[in-house]
């Protein structure tokens, strides 16, 4: 396709600079009363950028609209990535996401003249609080990761203040990666703690890891593997009995609404991802929300500004002394608060409990179905999703991404593979409660069809995908020769084109 | 004002988003070979499960939320026309196509490109967003996105630190953004043995570099200017720069309204090791502060320090041209404790908003719409100033500028009433400028709300 003649609806479709051609533009702009350098120095004045796009309107429009149609979306197709929580995206959200009101509002605008977005705020904090069970919230962070940044630094004010800020942070094996890399950014070094025959804690390892220079256990449950943390009770204990704090990794939320909550777990800490449980859009990779919710022991290191309640309404407040601070600018990603308090609202208490109980269903629906032809990574129920393996096809050099690819030819998105590391070859499958029988029976037909073409005819799987836009992509070349960025003319330094 | 949560128990369940009906949900059940929902939960301690009843409200239906979330917004003063606010976050046009293309569902609704065969569309945008970021700011490379400007800032100094592994000390400009400088204390505090300082502005509202060179030593990593800084003024960067690599430290600025480049000489021709800023200004709205989108460069020979995810170019199994993430090494899926950064999910939908802006302003727009914005803003400055305001700094700005008067808070007051936003006072942040507003003025202010302004500000009876 690309510098290729192609037929039909594969439409080959070049750069934007490559698209471009002097003197067009997309936009109408006023002419300004004066030339730049009536105001400025003329050596500070810079040129036109060369290579900048020359694209009218209309191919602009075209231009993406042709990449979009290049792209798999939960919405279009079925995503069963792991980890994730893929569901629908209300459509309602993004109009009222839009609303004037919230699109025009300035973050500085002084707290009277924002009462509609304070109060929203804080009914989100409210709602948030009920869901998690625990005593206050945060909704600065900009995503899970950038949460987790947060609660370790909270942690970590809370043991300075008790004169010592401790090393370690213990953290399961199948944790996923922006755990450990959120501990070391807090200054902490991480000890590993290894799971059980079973894929679970035990709580004699965090016995054993415990003591005084630990800071945190940071547990995901239900963990990474799908499964839930039985012990969870009894290893929280534990890391409080050497006045260590538990961070738990919130990124799983779904399978627990009204399911059981955080905080009677022992929770300390926890980060939310609106973009995954309150179906957010995950926009191709953000922006996403990681509001932080704690319990009465960390409260006070919570980032600053928060939200209060006065007598004429809700205001912003700085005036937390022991705080961390601010972790970014203004007041968080206000638009997915939106869109995330409008996914609360809509669903209410029974709803939101219906939410986890479908997609507990789902998963275990899916397992079952599975497992006739793939291998459990760990046999028994799982929560929200199930992780099975590449074992078993051996034979014909079958691995995990060979069967990821035919799955795209087959019209789905591929589950996540490769994590968690624990699991060598892993295939994590999250349905999420928002996919019909059908479209779970459809996918189910296309996996085990593709167990059997991994043993009748593997080459099938090697060559895949054939169905797509472009074909199996060569990641090492690009990581051999990296070409990052267009440039209008090869300059020396990017001479590896 | 207060919360209105309803403490009753829900007598209805919203069924929209859910698909299965009952006989389904029973064939799903059958084949689990468990009798009930519940039975699905059993793994989870009793004591949990019994105390895991939610106290909220009913859901909706998608009327009744409609109107009670429009009733939250109509709470709101949110008038692009009639914001004269700027610090860190502008109200500018967005052109309808940026809308059209953000709210295709195949953007919105996919996941970070994991595979690049269904995910083109996505990833040749974002080669196309670094190429665009790298060129605004003239470096040789640009990442797929960082959160905010002001964590952006944040990572460049701990990349700094990465990169000048023997150094402990950090500067910033007092003239830096003050959330950015939060933002970089927070993020340092307890991640290792460094030290945070700031330097001061002359009376000119640029970086005092007397005070800058003081304080560089051999064991400074970094200094973060802003460009331009937070009172609009544009930085005499060649200098600064100068001092600070001259002694070995990296140089980084950070960038709130990247519309300013369009007319100004981008960091990389004065020789900036990192080049951050926030996005906002391009194709995103105002929206209380979020979400925009962290724009991070720097030089090529650091990219394998970088923070953040990258995509490059590729070729398929056929030989054709592909894009795919790339150098993932970095990052913490693979690198764990090691990684450059924890970013994981990052900002892709408002790189795209980005994109789509940049592409329809072009060579031209954007050049053209940086002088509107400046012309504006100088108009309005120098009407304040025969009216009476004093222009507290001296050097060039761009669309945003300082002013000040015995009355300020009077007036900004009755400005307030007039329903306009008249600028920010600044004295929260500094003491000293007690009586100044920081104004912005931008292409979206109308005559009349400029006019209005003014009056408010500056009635010409006084
Ligand atoms: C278990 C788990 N923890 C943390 C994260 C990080 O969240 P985010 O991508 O929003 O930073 C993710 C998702 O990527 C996750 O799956």
């Amino acid at each position: 396709m690309r510098g290729q003649k192609q037929e039909g609806l594969l439409l080959d479709e070049p750069l934007i600079f490559e698209r471009s051609r002097a003197g067009r533009r997309g936009v109408d702009v006023s002419a300004p009363s004066a030339t730049p350098e009536r105001y400025l120095p003329a050596q500070w004045v810079r040129p036109e950028i060369d290579g900048f796009p020359e694209v009218s309107e209309p191919e602009v429009l075209r231009h993406y609209l042709r990449l979009s149609q290049w792209n798999y979306g939960a919405a279009t197709t079925f995503y069963p990535l792991g980890s994730c929580t893929m569901k629908y995206n209300p459509v309602v959200n993004e109009a009222l996401a839009r609303l004037r009101g919230f699109t025009e509002l300035h973050p500085l605008t002084p707290d009277e003249m924002a009462q509609g977005a304070l109060e929203l705020l804080a009914e989100l904090e409210q709602w948030l609080r009920e869901i998690t069970g625990m005593s206050a919230v945060t909704l600065q962070p900009a995503a899970g990761a950038h949460g987790e940044l947060t609660g370790m630094k909270m942690i970590r004010a809370y043991h300075r203040d008790r004169g010592n800020p401790r090393q370690r942070v213990l953290i399961p094996a199948s944790a996923h990666g922006t755990n450990p890399a959120s501990a070391a950014l807090c200054g902490y070094s991480t000890l590993t703690l290894e799971g059980n025959q079973i894929g679970l804690i035990e709580p004699h390892a965090v016995r054993k890891a415990m003591n005084g220079e630990v800071a945190a256990l940071m547990i995901t449950n239900p963990n990474t593997l799908g499964l839930f943390e039985r012990e969870i009770l009894q290893i929280a204990e534990t890391v409080h009995a050497h006045g260590g704090l538990v961070y738990l990794d919130g990124a799983n939320l779904n399978a627990l609404l009204g399911v059981a909550k955080p905080a009677h777990m022992g929770a300390d800490v926890m980060q939310i991802n609106l973009h995954k449980t309150f179906s957010t859009p995950h926009g191709g990779g953000g922006p996403g929300a990681g509001p932080v919710a704690v319990n009465e022991v960390l409260e006070p290191y919570l980032p600053v500004p928060r939200l209060v309640r006065t007598e004429s309404g809700w205001r912003w407040s700085e005036e937390f002394p022991r705080s961390i601070g601010r972790v970014r600018t203004f007041h968080g990603n206000f638009g997915m608060h939106v869109r995330a308090l409008a996914y609360l609202l809509a669903l209410g208490a029974e709803g939101l409990a219906q939410v986890s109980r479908l997609a507990v269903l789902a998963a275990n629906y899916v397992r079952v179905r599975l497992s006739e032809a793939y291998q459990l990574a760990f046999p028994g129920m799982c929560m929200h999703e199930c992780v099975f393996t590449d074992k078993g096809f051996d034979a014909s050099a079958v691995r995990t991404l060979d069967i990821a690819k035919r799955l795209l030819d087959r019209g789905f998105y591929a589950p996540t593979i490769y994590f968690p590391l624990v699991v060598p070859g892993a295939l994590m499958i999250e349905p999420t409660e928002t996919e019909s029988k059908e479209t779970l029976d459809a996918f189910i037909t296309a996996m085990l069809e593709i167990a059997r073409e991994a043993r009748d005819a593997p080459q099938r799987l090697k060559e895949a995908p054939v169905h797509t836009p472009v074909g199996r992509v060569d990641e090492a070349r690009a990581a051999r020769r990296p070409i990052l960025r267009w440039t209008p003319a090869p300059s020396p330094h990017l001479a590896c084109r | 004002m207060s919360i209105q949560v309803h403490r009753t128990r829900s007598t209805r369940t919203t069924v929209r988003f859910f698909p299965h009906n009952d006989t389904e949900i029973q064939a799903m059940l059958d084949a689990i070979g468990v009798a009930t929902l519940e039975d699905l939960f059993r793994d989870i301690p009793p004591e949990l499960r019994e105390r895991a009843t939610l106290d909220l409200p009913p859901g909706l239906s998608e009327m009744d939320l409609y109107t009670r979330v429009e009733s939250l917004a109509r709470k709101n003063f949110a008038s692009c026309d009639r914001c004269f606010v700027g610090a860190g976050a502008y109200a500018h046009f967005i052109p309808a196509v940026v809308e059209h293309i953000l709210q295709r569902a195949e953007f919105y609704s996919a996941y970070t490109p994991y595979q690049p065969e269904v995910s083109q569309g996505t990833l040749q945008a974002t080669y196309e967003f670094q190429t665009l970021v790298a060129m605004l700011f003239d470096m040789e490379v640009a990442n797929a996105s960082m959160y905010d400007g002001a964590s952006a800032a944040a990572e460049a100094v701990l990349m700094a630190l990465r990169l000048r592994p023997a150094r402990r000390r950090v500067l910033v400009a007092r003239s830096l953004h003050p959330q950015y400088r939060e933002v970089i204390r927070t993020y340092l505090e307890g991640s290792g043995p460094y030290s945070l300082e700031e330097v001061s502005f002359s009376a000119d509202g640029a970086t005092d570099i007397q005070d800058l060179t003081r304080k560089l030593g051999e064991d400074v990593a970094a200094a973060v200017l802003g460009y331009p800084n937070f009172f609009g003024v544009v930085e005499d960067l060649a200098a600064l720069v100068n001092a600070v690599r001259a002694c070995g430290a990296l140089a980084i600025t950070a960038t709130t309204e990247p519309l300013a480049l369009g007319i100004l000489r981008p960091p990389g021709e004065y020789g900036v090791d990192i080049a951050v800023g926030e996005g906002q200004s391009f194709g995103m709205p105002l929206s209380y502060g979020g979400p925009g989108v962290g724009l991070f460069a720097t030089r090529l020979e650091f990219v394998r320090t970088m923070p953040g995810r990258l995509v490059g170019e590729t070729i398929d199994s056929a030989g054709r041209r592909a894009f795919v993430l790339t150098l993932a090494t970095r990052e913490q899926h693979i690198r764990r404790e090691r990684a450059t950064s924890n970013i994981c999910t990052n900002h892709g939908l408002m790189a795209l908003a980005f994109t789509v802006h940049l592409s329809l302003l072009g060579k031209q727009g954007l050049r053209q719409l940086a002088a509107l914005n400046l012309a504006r803003a100088h108009t309005v400055a120098d009407e304040l100033e025969r009216r009476g305001w004093q222009l507290v700094f001296t050097r060039p700005f761009f669309h945003e500028f300082v002013v000040a008067h015995p009355d300020a808070r009077v007036r900004y007051q009755s400005a307030l009433e007039q329903r306009l936003l008249p600028g920010v006072p600044l004295g929260r942040w500094y003491p000293e400028l007690e009586d100044a507003l920081l104004l912005c003025v931008t292409e979206t202010a109308s005559a009349e709300a400029t006019q209005a302004l003014l009056d408010a500000l500056a009635p010409q009876s006084c």
